[in-house]
């Protein structure tokens, strides 16, 4: 029993290093995407989140084109290509007549077309997938030191402008009011959420990287009601899942990206029905009020 | 202790068409003024001038020996998002944001201010609440409690008895009134006008342009409140060059002033 127990859960990552490498990775992704990801929900931007992560895409292709599979150059070109979309949709947005929605829905949709046609045109379908899907399986050193790296930096800054981030959250005006924190909290908060879509970019790759960010997020929702409690419940809840995601891809032989993503979508379904904080369960049989 | 508001000839507005004009007066430091007049009259539009959420068309505000960040300011329906997940604690405990800034601790005597604050607003026992379960009255209750700890020498409050019962805005008025007995300048937009004349010293009566200023008693005559009533509230898109227009500060054409001799105040007609 007891060996059964150890060949189904410990036996993978004691055996293969690539799995133990894999771990790590979306061990150190959630420490820094789950967090960003309460944010992103709790301003109402988780689709913000989705559109970054398509905008990245180009620009990693572009990096791709010239120097291959090369960590350094497709990091650079998302980074870059997600920051400018970022910038470009909050200008359109502030001069047009467009709603920053639409126009970032228009941004992720032309970066996505442009990143799919630029791959193809050098790289083959695997490349593409690669792309498309990440390969939490083949981090290599550098990608998994970049992954802790963003991921120590975003705590770090986070940290930083934690108290500014919440108030700019609940009342931006108060925030207006008594100190001039609310632009650059806001500013550094859309930089944060660009370094973690590109660590989750070569892990998961650009349709799945704002996977990690969001489900945990909604998990975290209907299991506590202070945003301490959603930032911890969320970021458990995303090391959670990739560990059994990764479970769920070496046993049944799933791609691991999308195994790790459909394990938090599982969380986040039970949460949704048995969730105390809102879960349908709880409203369907409410309990007895209170007398006061 | 200082803090006079200075207009001078001022002028806000939204593309360039004014929604306060020329408005020109002294906020006496220590003094409790009401802002009152028709909607569409400018009273919020004043107050985010005086935030410097807006800059002035023409025209000044100079602040006498105080920054922005010394006004506490209530904004009209504060665009507070109610389904944050945040205590009462913690929200009234942002009004500590200048003692606390980004990392200061909030100690023991901090924690016993905010409390202090809260039983002054009457929310005693509401600290563990989530702002989203509290009624529009508390709402308010908890925000004056962060007005409280702001400890700011000039107050400016949007409207705070909108949709406040009348034991709420009670309670709230007497707060209105501590701050003034302890020599704050508290300026606050106000719609009940008897109330107005029977308990705030000043009246603005605003309605785009001035249209008087001083002891309520005086400001508040029938003929004065006919006369805001008849200014008319829209913008007029086909408004003219307003003759009144100084050139902006550091350009000595403005372009307008002398090139549109005779023009009056079509836009506010």
């Amino acid at each position: 029993m007891v060996s059964m127990v150890h060949d189904l859960l410990i036996a993978p990552f004691a055996d293969f290093a690539f799995m133990r490498r894999a771990l790590i990775g979306v061990t150190a992704l959630a420490l820094g995407a789950c967090p960003i990801g309460v944010f992103l929900m709790l301003r109402r931007m988780s689709l913000v989140g989705d559109a970054m992560a398509h905008a990245i895409l180009p620009g990693a292709a572009i990096g791709f084109l010239l120097s291959g599979m090369s960590l350094f150059a497709m990091t650079a070109g998302g980074l870059v290509a997600g920051i400018v979309v970022a910038a470009l949709a909050g200008l359109v947005a502030r001069t047009t007549q467009l709603r920053e929605d639409a126009s970032l829905a228009t941004f992720y949709l032309l970066s996505l077309a442009l990143g799919v046609a630029i791959v193809s045109m050098k790289g083959t379908n695997i490349d593409l997938l690669h792309v498309l899907f990440g390969s939490v399986l083949a981090l290599d050193d550098p990608t998994l030191l970049l992954i802790a790296i963003n991921a120590t930096v975003t705590l770090l800054v986070l940290a930083l402008i934690y108290r500014p981030l919440v108030m700019e959250c609940v009342d931006p005006h108060f925030v207006r009011s008594v100190s001039g924190a609310g632009a650059p909290t806001h500013l550094a908060f859309l930089a944060l959420v660009v370094v973690n879509l590109v660590s989750g970019f070569h892990a998961l790759g650009t349709l799945l990287a704002v996977g990690i960010m969001m489900l945990p997020a909604a998990i975290g929702r209907f299991w506590a009601s202070d945003i301490t409690g959603i930032v911890v419940v969320a970021t458990v809840a995303g090391i959670v899942s990739g560990y059994a995601g990764l479970l769920l891809s070496f046993h049944a032989g799933m791609p691991s990206g999308p195994a790790v993503i459909l394990v938090a979508g599982g969380f986040y379904i039970l949460s949704l029905l048995f969730g105390p904080v809102g879960g349908l369960v709880r409203q369907i049989f409410p309990g007895r009020h209170l007398e006061a | 202790m200082s803090g006079a508001l200075q207009f001078t000839d001022l002028t806000l507005g939204y593309d360039r068409h004014p929604a306060v004009h020329h408005l020109s007066g002294r906020l006496a430091p220590g003094a409790l003024t009401a802002v009152v007049g028709p909607n569409g009259a400018g009273k919020s539009t004043l107050f985010k001038g005086i935030m410097g959420f807006l800059k002035p068309l023409s025209g000044s505000i100079s602040r006498d020996g105080f920054a922005i960040r010394d006004i506490a300011y209530l904004p009209q329906a504060a665009e507070i998002d109610r389904s944050f997940p945040i205590n009462v604690f913690d929200m009234v405990a942002m009004g500590l944001w200048r003692q606390a800034g980004l990392f200061g601790g909030i100690s023991r005597k901090a924690r016993d201010r905010v409390e202090a604050a809260l039983a002054a607003v009457g929310l005693t026992g509401f600290e563990a609440r989530a702002i989203g379960t509290l009624s529009g009255g508390q709402m308010q209750r908890m925000l004056f409690a962060r007005l409280l700890l702001q400890d700011a020498r000039i107050i400016v409050l949007d409207e705070p008895f909108t949709a406040v019962d009348a034991k709420t805005s009670a309670d709230l008025f007497a707060l209105m009134q501590r701050w003034h007995g302890e020599g704050r300048t508290v300026l606050t937009s106000l719609h009940d006008i008897d109330f107005v004349r029977a308990n705030i010293p000043e009246t603005l009566l605003l309605a785009r342009e001035p249209v008087a200023w001083g002891p309520s008693a005086e400001v508040l005559t029938p003929a004065n409140l006919l006369a805001a009533r008849n200014l008319c509230e829209a913008f007029d898109s086909e408004a003219a060059f307003c003759a009144d227009d100084a050139p902006p500060p550091g350009r000595q054409d403005g372009g307008h002033t002398g090139s549109h001799p005779g023009h009056d105040h079509a836009d506010a007609a």
